[in-house]
C-alpha cells in the first residue's frame, strides 16, 4: 500500500478528560477574546484616519493653542474593528435572545428603521437650516405627531423631550406652569404610588413639587381609600403609571382621574407601559392630562446600551398652551395649496397666539433620528398591526404567567397585562435570593428579568417578554425557568450562589467599585503617585 | 453607659451632656455593605428628627435622623476612608457624630435595648 | 405582520393554556367606556417597500448638507465620520442591548463607557466624566444645578455668549428650583462684564469657548476671580473638535466642563440624537453630586478586571426624590459612536482634524472678509466666526438657500430682534476649496 504520511487524528483520543481545564495563557477563551483597554493598546501617534497634511500657515487662536499632550490613544482601522467587535461579543442583546426586562420593553428592532434613519435627507440635515430646505423633516414631525395623537386620543404633543424622564419633566413643567397661570400657587403636593419608577419622584421635585407616596392595595393597585385621604387643595396632581409597574391595569383609573380633577389637580400618566394598550385604549379616554411616550419602548427604537431614547409628551387641552419651545407652526391653507411649516424658536414668534411655553427643554427640536425610526415602525404596523402588538404582548405575558405560576409565586392574583410579576416566596428557605436566581438565568443563556422592582413586592421578578417572541421561544423559556425553580427548591443552592459561571465574567464586586471608585483609566506612573 | 434606640434604627449613648450617635447593627445588616457615609459639619445645630447624615450601600441610601436636639461637636472622620467600619462595628467604632445635648429629657422617649429588639423582631 | 411571530393557531393554543376564551378577556380591567371598539383611524400595515418609499419621499424634500456648499454650525457641526463607526454601532450586541445593569453579560458596553469617560476627561483636562447626557444643552443645565449643590449657593451667572439654547435649557431646569440664573449682555468680545458679575453669593459662572460667535476665551483670569469668591467655573463647548487645538477647560481652571459631543461620530440628524459630555474635577464632593451614570472598574469573583455601573445612589432609581437628576436613559449608542471615532482619530488624528478645521475657517474668513461691506468681527476663532453684513442676515441666508448654498445661521435666529446684520459661519474639513469659492461668489451676488 501507499502510506499517506499526512494522516492525523480526526477524533479525540479515548479516555481524555475534557472538563476542568482552567485559565489560558492568553486570557482568551476560544471565541471569547480577552481585550485590554484602548489606552493599553494604542499610542498617541497611532491613527485610523487619513487626512491631507495641514498647510501649517494660519492661526487665529488668540494665543490659546493647546500645547500640552492630551494622551488620547489611537488605533488603526483593523485594530479598531477588532477592539469593538471583541467587546461587542461580551454583551447580551435582543438579537441574541429573550430579554425579559419588565418595564423596559425589549422588543425586536426592525432594520428598515435603521435604514430609513440613515437616509441623507434625514441624517445629514442641520437643525438650523432655513425652513425651505427642511420641509420633509418638518413633515416627519407632523406625521409622527398625527400618529401619536390618534393613538393617544390627545389634542397636542411636545416632541422635544429626549427620553422618558425628560418627557416626565415636560409634562410636570406644563402642569406647574398651568397651576401658576391660574394663581394656584398653593398646589405643590404630587401624589406618587410607591410602585412608581424612580424618575417620577425625581421629576416632581425638579419641578418644585413635594412628593407624597400612596400605598398599593393588596391587589397591587392604587389603594383608593388612601388616595382619597390624601386629596386636598394643595394637590397639584398625580403621577401614575398605567398599566402599572406590577403589570396590572389600574381598574379605577377613571375614578382616580375624576378625583384628581375634582380636587383641582392634574393627571400625569407615565407612559412607559403604553406597549400593553397601544391601539386598544387611548389614554385620552382615561382622563390623562399629560403622558410621555417612550419611542424606544413602544415604538421600538433601539436601546443602544442605554440610549438614546425619545419621550414625546402628549398634553390635554388644559396643558397644551404651555408646551415647550420650539413649536412647529403649520400653515395648511397657504395659496400654493400645500402645508408650509416653520419652527417657532421664541415666544416672540408665536404671532399673538394664546400660547405660553414654559421654556425650552434642549438645544434643538427633539430626537429626529428616533422620530424617523418610530414613524417607520408605526407605518409598518398600521393601526391593525399596532393593536396586534398590544394583544400579543399581553398574550405572551399571560402565557408566561400561566406557565410559571405553579412553580414560582405570582405577586398578585388574576391576569396581568404585558408583564408578569412574581415575588420570592417560592425561594423561601432555599437560601437562593432573587439575585441568585437571576444570575442562574444568565448561565442558561437568558438576560435576567427586572428584579427588586417594583419596590412594593419582596424580591420582585418582573418579566416582560414583549410581542416579538414566538410561542416556541416562550415554551423553552418557561421550561428553563421551571427547571431553575425546581432546582432551587431541591436544594441546589450552591449552583445559584456561584452563578453565573458561563458568562464572560463571574459576579462583579460592586462594593469595591463604590468604595474605591475608579472611573477612568490613569497612566501607570500617575496611578502610583 | 446605657444605650438607647430610636424607631429609625439610630443608637445613642450619653456621657455627661455629650451624646454619641450611630446606626444599629440591625440597620447596618439590612443596608448591606456600606460604601459611603455623608456626615454633617461640626457646629451644626440639630433638632430632634432632623436629617443629619446619609448612609449608602451599593443599592440603597438612607437618611439618618437626630434622636435629640443639640449641636454637633465631633464627627467620625474614620468613616470617610473606611465606611466599612459601619458594617464591622456599628455599635462602636462605626459611630457617626457626637452631639452636645440641649435637652436631656428627650432621652426619656427613646427605647432601651429590650424594647428595640422587640421593635425589630 | 412581519415582526410578530405568532400565527393564529399559536394564539389559540396560548389562550387555551391561559384559560380564557379570547384576547378580550385579558383586557377586562380596562373600563368598558375606554375600550376601543374598532381600530384607531390610521392607515393599515404596509410592507417594507411601501414604507421605505413613503419615508424616502419625505427625506427627498430636504436639502442634505452633503449635497450643497454647507457652512452651518452654531451648536451642530458637519464632519466626516469614518465608515467603521456606523458599521460598529450597528453590531446587534451594541445596538440592541439595554442599559448594562447585568455586568456579567454587559462588559462590552461597560468597557466602552469606561473608555469614553476617560477620553472625555482627557479631552477636557478634567479628572472624571460621566457616561453621557442627552446633549450639550442639558449637560450645561445639569452642571449649573450641580454647582449649586456643591457650593450650597443659588446664583448662577451665564455669559450672554453661551449658546442661547443652552441658556434657555438651563433656565428651564432651574425655573422652579432655588437657583436663579443671570445672563450678561451678549457681544463679540471679552469677559469683563461676566467677571464683574461674580460675587460672594455666586454658585457658578458659565462661559462658553469657542462662544456662540466663535470667539475663543482664556478662562484663567475668570477662574482665578471666581475661585477667590468661592464660585465654580463651568466651561461650555459646542464643538468638541476644538479641543484638539485649543487649551482644555480643565487646564484653564474650569471646575466643570460640559459640551456637545455630536461632532465626533454622531452626525447632524436634524438636531438629535446627540451626546452630552459632562466632566469635572475630582474635588470636594464633586463626584457624588454628578448627574447621570458612571461606569467604574472592579474585579469579578475570580479576580479578573471588569466594569460595573457604580455610585448609583446618586441616581433616581435608588435615590428617588433626592436624586442628583431625574435622568435615566442617556445617549448610550451616541457615546459609543463618539468613542469609536475618537479611537480611530487618536491624538494625532484629532490634532490634524482640528488643524484642518481651523485652516479652512481662516481661509474662508479671509475670502468672505474681502467682500466689500462684509466684516469679520472675531479677534480669534476656531472653525466658526461672525460676519457683519450690509443687510439683514436672515434674508441673506434665505437668498443663498435659493441658489443652493447653506451659508450659516443668522444670529437673529438665536437672539430674536437682535444682531440682525450678523451671520454665524462655520467651516470644517468637509468644505472644499470649490465650496468656498461658490459661497464667496454667491454672497457677493446676494449682497
Amino acid at each position: 500500500m501507499a502510506m499517506n504520511t499526512q494522516g492525523r487524528p480526526t477524533r479525540m483520543a479515548e479516555n481524555v478528560a475534557t472538563g476542568g481545564y482552567g485559565d489560558t495563557v492568553s486570557g482568551s477563551r476560544g471565541l471569547e477574546q480577552a481585550e485590554p483597554l484602548i489606552f493599553e493598546r494604542g499610542g498617541v501617534e497611532n491613527t485610523g484616519v487619513d487626512f491631507p497634511a495641514p498647510k501649517g500657515s494660519k492661526t487665529r487662536l488668540g494665543g490659546l493653542e493647546r500645547t500640552a499632550p492630551i494622551g488620547l490613544p489611537g488605533l488603526s482601522e483593523p485594530e479598531t474593528m477588532r477592539h469593538y467587535v471583541r467587546l461587542s461579543r461580551k454583551n447580551y442583546a435582543i438579537d441574541l435572545g429573550l430579554y425579559p426586562l419588565g418595564s423596559c420593553t425589549m422588543k425586536h428592532n426592525p432594520r428598515l428603521n435603521e435604514k430609513v434613519a440613515r437616509m441623507p435627507g434625514f441624517a445629514d440635515v442641520h437643525p438650523l437650516q432655513p425652513a425651505s430646505t427642511v420641509q420633509g423633516a418638518y413633515e416627519v414631525m407632523d406625521v409622527l405627531a398625527h400618529w401619536l395623537l390618534k393613538l393617544t386620543g390627545m389634542p397636542a404633543v411636545a416632541l422635544s423631550p429626549k427620553a422618558g424622564a425628560h418627557g416626565e419633566f415636560c409634562g410636570m413643567m406644563a402642569i406647574r406652569a398651568r397651576l401658576d397661570a391660574d394663581g394656584e400657587t398653593g398646589r405643590r403636593r404630587v401624589l406618587v404610588p410607591e410602585s412608581a419608577h424612580g424618575t417620577n419622584p425625581a421629576t416632581a421635585v425638579q419641578c418644585g413639587f413635594t412628593v407624597d407616596e400612596i400605598p398599593a392595595d393588596a391587589g397591587g393597585r392604587v389603594d383608593m381609600a388612601a388616595l382619597k385621604a390624601k386629596l386636598g387643595d394643595d394637590v397639584a396632581g398625580i403621577m401614575l403609571t398605567n398599566p402599572n409597574t406590577c403589570g396590572l391595569f389600574e381598574r379605577d383609573i377613571r375614578e382616580i382621574a375624576d378625583l384628581i380633577h375634582g380636587c383641582g389637580g392634574y393627571f400625569y400618566c407615565d407612559g412607559a407601559n403604553f406597549n400593553a394598550i397601544v391601539g386598544r385604549v387611548r389614554p385620552g379616554d382615561l382622563g390623562v392630562d399629560a403622558m410621555h411616550i417612550n419611542l424606544h419602548k413602544t415604538f421600538s427604537t433601539p436601546h443602544g446600551g442605554g440610549g438614546p431614547g425619545a419621550g414625546p409628551t402628549v398634553l390635554s387641552e388644559a396643558l397644551a398652551p404651555f408646551a415647550p419651545l420650539p413649536l412647529l407652526m403649520i400653515d395648511r391653507d397657504n395659496p400654493k395649496g400645500m402645508a408650509i411649516m416653520h419652527m417657532a424658536e421664541h415666544e416672540s414668534e408665536l404671532d399673538g397666539k394664546d400660547l405660553h411655553p414654559f421654556g425650552r427643554m434642549a438645544a434643538f427640536h427633539g430626537q429626529m433620528g428616533m422620530f424617523t425610526r418610530a414613524l417607520t415602525y408605526m407605518m409598518s404596523h398600521g393601526s391593525d398591526g399596532l393593536k396586534q402588538v398590544a394583544d400579543d404582548a399581553v398574550l405572551n405575558a399571560n402565557y408566561i404567567l400561566a406557565g410559571l405560576k405553579g412553580v414560582m409565586t405570582q405577586a398578585f392574583e388574576g391576569h396581568c397585562m404585558h408583564e408578569a410579576l412574581f415575588d420570592d416566596r417560592f425561594l423561601k428557605g432555599t437560601g437562593v435570593t432573587t439575585l441568585d436566581f437571576a444570575k442562574a438565568m444568565i448561565d442558561e443563556g437568558y438576560h435576567p428579568m427586572t428584579m427588586y422592582f417594583p419596590l412594593v413586592v419582596h424580591g420582585a421578578m418582573l418579566i416582560e417578554p414583549t410581542e416579538t417572541e414566538s410561542k416556541g421561544g416562550l415554551d423553552r423559556f418557561i421550561e428553563v425557568m421551571e427547571s431553575l425553580a425546581l432546582a432551587a427548591k431541591a436544594g441546589e443552592t450552591a449552583r445559584f450562589q456561584a452563578a453565573p459561571v458561563h458568562a464572560p465574567l463571574k459576579r462583579l464586586d460592586e462594593t469595591r467599585a463604590a468604595r474605591q471608585p475608579v472611573l477612568r483609566w490613569t497612566p501607570a506612573a500617575d496611578a502610583a503617585e | 453607659m446605657t444605650t438607647r434606640y430610636t424607631e429609625d434604627h439610630e443608637w445613642i449613648t450619653v456621657d455627661g451632656d455629650v451624646a454619641t450617635v450611630g446606626i444599629t447593627v440591625h440597620a447596618a445588616e439590612q443596608l448591606g455593605d456600606v460604601v459611603f457615609v455623608e456626615l454633617p459639619d461640626t457646629g451644626k445645630t440639630l433638632a430632634k428628627g432632623d436629617e443629619f447624615a446619609v448612609v449608602e450601600s451599593v443599592k440603597a441610601a438612607s437618611e439618618v435622623y437626630a434622636p435629640i436636639d443639640g449641636e454637633i461637636i465631633a464627627i467620625n472622620s474614620v468613616l470617610d476612608d473606611a465606611p466599612a467600619t459601619v458594617n464591622e462595628d456599628a455599635a462602636g467604632a462605626g459611630w457617626f457624630v457626637k452631639i452636645k445635648m440641649s435637652d436631656a429629657s428627650q432621652l426619656d422617649g427613646l427605647m432601651d435595648e429590650a424594647a428595640y429588639n422587640a421593635h425589630i423582631a | 405582520m412581519r415582526y410578530l411571530p405568532h400565527i393564529d393557531s399559536d394564539r389559540k393554543a396560548m389562550l387555551e393554556a391561559i384559560g380564557v376564551a379570547s384576547i378580550d378577556d385579558l383586557f377586562t380591567d380596562v373600563p368598558e367606556a375606554a375600550r376601543l371598539k374598532g381600530l384607531v383611524d390610521l392607515p393599515l400595515k404596509q410592507g417594507e417597500l411601501a414604507v421605505e418609499r413613503a419615508m424616502s419621499a419625505m427625506a427627498s424634500k430636504n436639502i442634505s448638507a452633503g449635497s450643497v456648499p454647507f457652512f452651518v454650525g452654531a451648536g451642530a457641526y458637519r464632519h466626516h465620520i469614518p465608515a467603521t463607526v456606523d458599521h460598529l454601532i450597528q453590531r446587534s450586541e451594541f445596538l440592541t442591548a439595554y442599559t448594562p445593569y447585568q455586568p456579567e453579560i454587559s462588559q462590552g458596553t461597560l468597557q466602552t463607557l469606561f473608555e469614553f469617560q476617560t477620553q472625555v476627561a482627557l479631552l477636557t483636562g478634567m479628572d472624571v466624566a460621566n457616561a453621557s447626557m442627552y446633549d450639550g444643552s442639558t449637560a450645561c443645565a445639569e452642571a449649573v444645578m450641580m454647582a449649586a449643590r456643591v457650593t450650597k449657593r443659588d446664583k448662577a451667572v451665564m455669559a450672554g455668549t453661551v449658546h442661547p439654547h443652552y441658556v434657555e435649557a438651563s433656565k428651564t431646569l432651574a425655573k422652579y428650583s432655588d437657583v436663579e440664573i443671570a445672563v450678561t449682555q451678549p457681544s463679540v468680545g471679552g469677559l469683563d462684564e461676566l467677571i464683574a458679575a461674580i460675587d460672594e453669593t455666586t454658585a457658578c459662572v458659565v462661559v462658553q469657548t469657542p462662544d456662540i460667535f466663535g470667539q475663543l476665551h482664556d478662562l484663567r483670569a475668570i477662574s482665578e476671580i471666581a475661585h477667590a469668591k468661592g464660585a465654580l467655573v463651568i466651561a461650555v463647548f459646542t464643538e468638541t473638535v476644538s479641543l484638539g487645538l485649543v487649551e482644555a477647560p480643565g487646564d484653564m481652571g474650569a471646575d466643570i466642563a460640559v459640551g456637545e459631543g455630536q461632532s465626533i461620530g454622531v452626525g447632524l440628524n436634524f438636531g438629535g440624537p446627540y451626546v452630552g459630555l459632562f466632566a469635572c474635577k475630582n474635588e470636594r464632593n464633586f463626584i457624588r453630586q454628578m448627574p447621570g451614570r458612571l461606569a467604574g472598574e472592579t474585579v469579578d469573583a475570580d479576580g479578573r478586571r471588569g466594569y460595573v455601573l457604580t455610585l448609583s445612589t446618586r441616581e433616581q432609581h435608588i435615590r428617588r426624590e433626592k436624586a442628583t437628576s431625574n435622568i435615566c436613559t442617556n445617549a448610550g449608542l451616541c457615546s459609543l459612536a463618539f468613542t469609536i471615532h475618537m479611537t480611530l482619530l487618536g491624538e494625532a488624528g484629532l490634532r490634524t482634524l482640528a488643524r484642518l478645521n481651523h485652516e479652512t475657517a481662516c481661509e474662508l474668513a479671509d475670502r468672505l472678509g474681502s467682500i466689500e461691506g462684509v466684516e469679520v468681527l472675531n479677534s480669534s476663532f476656531f472653525n466658526e466666526f461672525t460676519l457683519r453684513l450690509p443687510k439683514p442676515a436672515a434674508e441673506v441666508v434665505d437668498e443663498l438657500a435659493r441658489i443652493g448654498v447653506l451659508g450659516g445661521v443668522p444670529a437673529s435666529r438665536l437672539y430674536p430682534g437682535q444682531f440682525e446684520d450678523l451671520l454665524l459661519v462655520t467651516a470644517t474639513e468637509t468644505n472644499t476649496e470649490s465650496d468656498m469659492i461658490v459661497f464667496e461668489k454667491a454672497l457677493r451676488g446676494v449682497l
